[in-house]
């Protein structure tokens, strides 16, 4: 019985306390940087594409939403022809950001994303490429990864380590 | 008391009555988000009082279906049945001196009546509905109401023995020296937590129990038939609240500085932010401790309460 | 007065037929309750407030739930209702229904002989009712007063329960 009060008495006292809403349109929570929002394409230091079309990112998708297509530019630089997300299946694991070798597929800390119209939310190439380096400033795949050009290929530049062997064990 | 004002008073009210409980439709959520720190309804109009406005349109709007498994006649008798019980028993609370529809001479038996009546709304509406879940609800309801009213009915007979009428006019009359609250605290405590049990409130919303019965009795109603449910059980809760005004803290009387019926609004208004406090701070008991706890408690103690009210009023 | 009176009374027959010739259980139940509340009516309409409050909340109210509580739990559907229209042949109600008439013309008959019409009405107050109660019928009162005690504890009786020490899985025998 005295306990009954004594909740009802606490109860009470939280007329006083301070309001936990966040006002939403006008006052906005504070979203963590790693949040899993809305997924974008990132571009690297030099303004040009990330993504160099490896599927990698189709392949992790659990509910298949990203589709693209591959092609190559003249340099043999590979990219997408086109990059299809449909954010009505997207269920925002973050998988394709974990599997993506560039940094380029990147989830940002967004979710305002309601239309009124479902066809609206599959998100084309030119939705998704973002004029940004995302969470990864500076960062460029071939930068770090090196890259083979005509007559010379990767670890035979100046200040370039030989590639890593992957199927040796040895460091 | 002319016709004029006679009318008058049945169409304040109805008015009052009416506009009360759906005005507690925006206070309860209101007042419930501030308990829980949180704002509640604050959007449409100035602090979201139009909220009831919307609440109202989206009612009657909504289709009025009647499930083709259901009783039809029954399931569209029984929420009139809440409704109507309910504003007959308003009827005997006197507002202020003279304004009272029906100065009755059982008034309190004419309430305890009201309310033996609203029993068959839930029974009704629970039934018609042909539902497992709603006819649950019904059964849960039928004997809780049943057993509250029991204790309801002995409580009140403590402060009917103290002022020897059944008229609530000459209840509050005999308040003037002093509250029955003092005397009859006991009876207050039973008379209040029946009352809850009464108008199914939460704690004591057992009959409609959504985490377990999905919605219990109403679980098949919409529109405006669930809408009727809504309003009774809100408007049931100023019942009980106008009735433990009434009968424990002097009605009406008051210091003079305020006219009376701000008196009995105001107090009336205390304990219907005691029901929203409830409402706010209380789990739910289990079906059969809230039995338990009537039967083995609450009514024991409503004997003792009136045994000892008698001897006293008997040897003074 | 005398049109309340009719009205009521109409209500009041209206009803009680209807009681009896509902086929749905359900129906029957809750046209006895318009009976019971009508006949409440009449009751306060006579100088009898305190019968007809006491009519409202103890058959109205308690009896009538209690009634149609057990009709619930007995689910009765659909055919329950063929089962009582198969039972409702002319044959099975003629017998009844002519010592009914019988009765009623005895009734009316009784009520013509004596025609002294209704008036002076006295209210009697719970006041008078109480004080006749624990007067002249104090007798009375105890002795149902002890009834319902003996009721009371034959129900406890009825209701208690054994106490279980076994889980119900690991009782050798169904209980």
């Amino acid at each position: 019985m005295f306990s009954l009060l004594r909740s009802m008495w606490l109860v009470f006292l939280h007329m006083f306390h301070k309001r936990e809403t966040y006002q939403y349109p006008e006052e906005r929570a504070p979203l963590p940087a790693r949040w899993r929002g809305r997924i974008a394409l990132t571009r690297d230091p030099d303004g040009g594409e990330r993504c160099v079309g490896c599927y990698l990112c189709a392949a992790a998708c659990p509910v298949d939403c990203i589709s693209l297509q591959a092609t190559e530019d003249e340099h043999g630089r590979r990219y997408p022809e086109f990059f299809r997300i449909n954010f009505s299946r997207c269920i925002f694991c973050g998988f394709c950001e974990e599997a993506c070798p560039t940094y380029a597929i990147q989830l940002l800390p967004d979710f305002e994303m309601a239309e009124y119209n479902r066809q609206n939310l599959v998100y084309e190439k030119e939705n998704l490429l973002i004029n940004s380096e995302g969470k990864y400033p500076g960062y460029n795949y071939y930068r770090v990864a090196g890259m083979a050009i005509d007559g010379k290929a990767k670890g035979e530049a100046e200040h370039e380590e030989p590639p890593v062997d992957i199927k040796s064990l040895l460091p | 008391m002319s016709a004029g004002h006679y009318w008058l008073v049945i169409g304040g009210v109805l008015f009052v009555i009416l506009n009360t409980a759906a005005g507690l439709i925006w206070l309860e959520r209101r007042m419930l988000a501030l308990w829980q720190d949180r704002y509640g309804p604050n959007r449409a109009g100035p602090f979201g009082l139009f909220i009831v406005l919307a609440d109202t349109i989206k009612l009657f709007f909504k289709e009025d279906w009647i499930p083709p498994f259901a009783d039809k006649v029954v399931f569209v008798f029984a929420p009139a049945v809440v409704v109507a019980s309910v504003l007959l028993s308003f009827t005997i609370i006197p507002f202020a001196p003279n304004v009272v529809v029906a100065d009755f001479n059982v008034g309190v038996l004419f309430f305890l009546a009201m309310s033996s009546m609203g029993v068959y709304s839930i029974v009704l509406g629970g039934w018609a509905s042909n539902n497992k879940y709603a006819l649950l609800g019904a059964m849960r309801g039928a004997s809780q109401m049943i057993s509250y009213e029991v204790f309801m009915g002995l409580s009140l007979m403590g402060v009917v023995i103290m002022s020897g009428s059944f008229n609530l006019s000459e209840i509050v009359a005999a308040q003037k020296n002093g509250w029955f609250i003092l005397p009859q605290c006991v009876g207050f405590f039973i008379f209040l937590i029946a009352g809850i049990a009464e108008t199914h409130r939460l704690p004591f919303d057992i009959p409609e129990a959504e985490s377990e019965l999905v919605a219990g009795f109403h679980s098949e109603y919409s529109g405006m038939k669930f809408g009727m449910f809504f309003i009774g059980e809100y408007m049931g809760i100023t019942l009980i609240s106008s009735m433990v005004v009434t009968l424990y803290f002097g009605g009406w009387l008051g210091p003079a500085f305020l006219p009376p019926v701000i008196w009995f609004v105001l107090k009336t208004f205390v304990f219907i932010m005691l029901f929203i406090l409830l409402r706010a701070s209380m789990p739910r008991p289990r079906y059969d401790q809230l039995m338990e706890y009537g039967w083995k408690i609450l009514f024991p103690l409503s004997l003792v309460n009136l045994l000892i009210t008698a001897a006293i009023k008997l040897l003074i | 007065m005398g049109v309340f009176f009719y009205i009521t009374a109409a209500i009041a027959v209206f009803s009680t037929a209807m009681v009896v010739t509902r086929f749905n259980i359900m129906h029957a139940l809750l046209y006895l309750i318009v009976s019971l509340l009508s006949v409440a009516v009449i009751f306060y309409l006579y100088g009898a407030p305190y019968m007809a409050s006491l009519e409202i909340i103890v058959y109205a109210g308690a009896i009538m739930v209690l009634i149609i509580f057990f009709v619930m739990m007995l689910n009765l559907g659909p055919e329950s209702t063929r089962l009582e229209k198969q039972w409702l042949k002319p044959g099975m109600w003629m017998v009844p229904a002519l010592f009914c008439v019988i009765l009623l013309g005895e009734l009316v008959y009784l009520i013509a002989q004596n025609h002294t019409p209704v008036t002076g009405i006295k209210e009697v107050p719970p006041k008078a009712v109480g004080r006749s109660l624990f007067g002249p019928y104090i007798l009375a009162v105890e002795l149902s007063a002890m009834l319902l005690m003996a009721g009371i504890v034959g129900a406890y009786h009825l209701g208690r329960q054994q106490p279980k020490t076994l889980h119900r899985f690991l009782q050798s025998k169904p209980s």
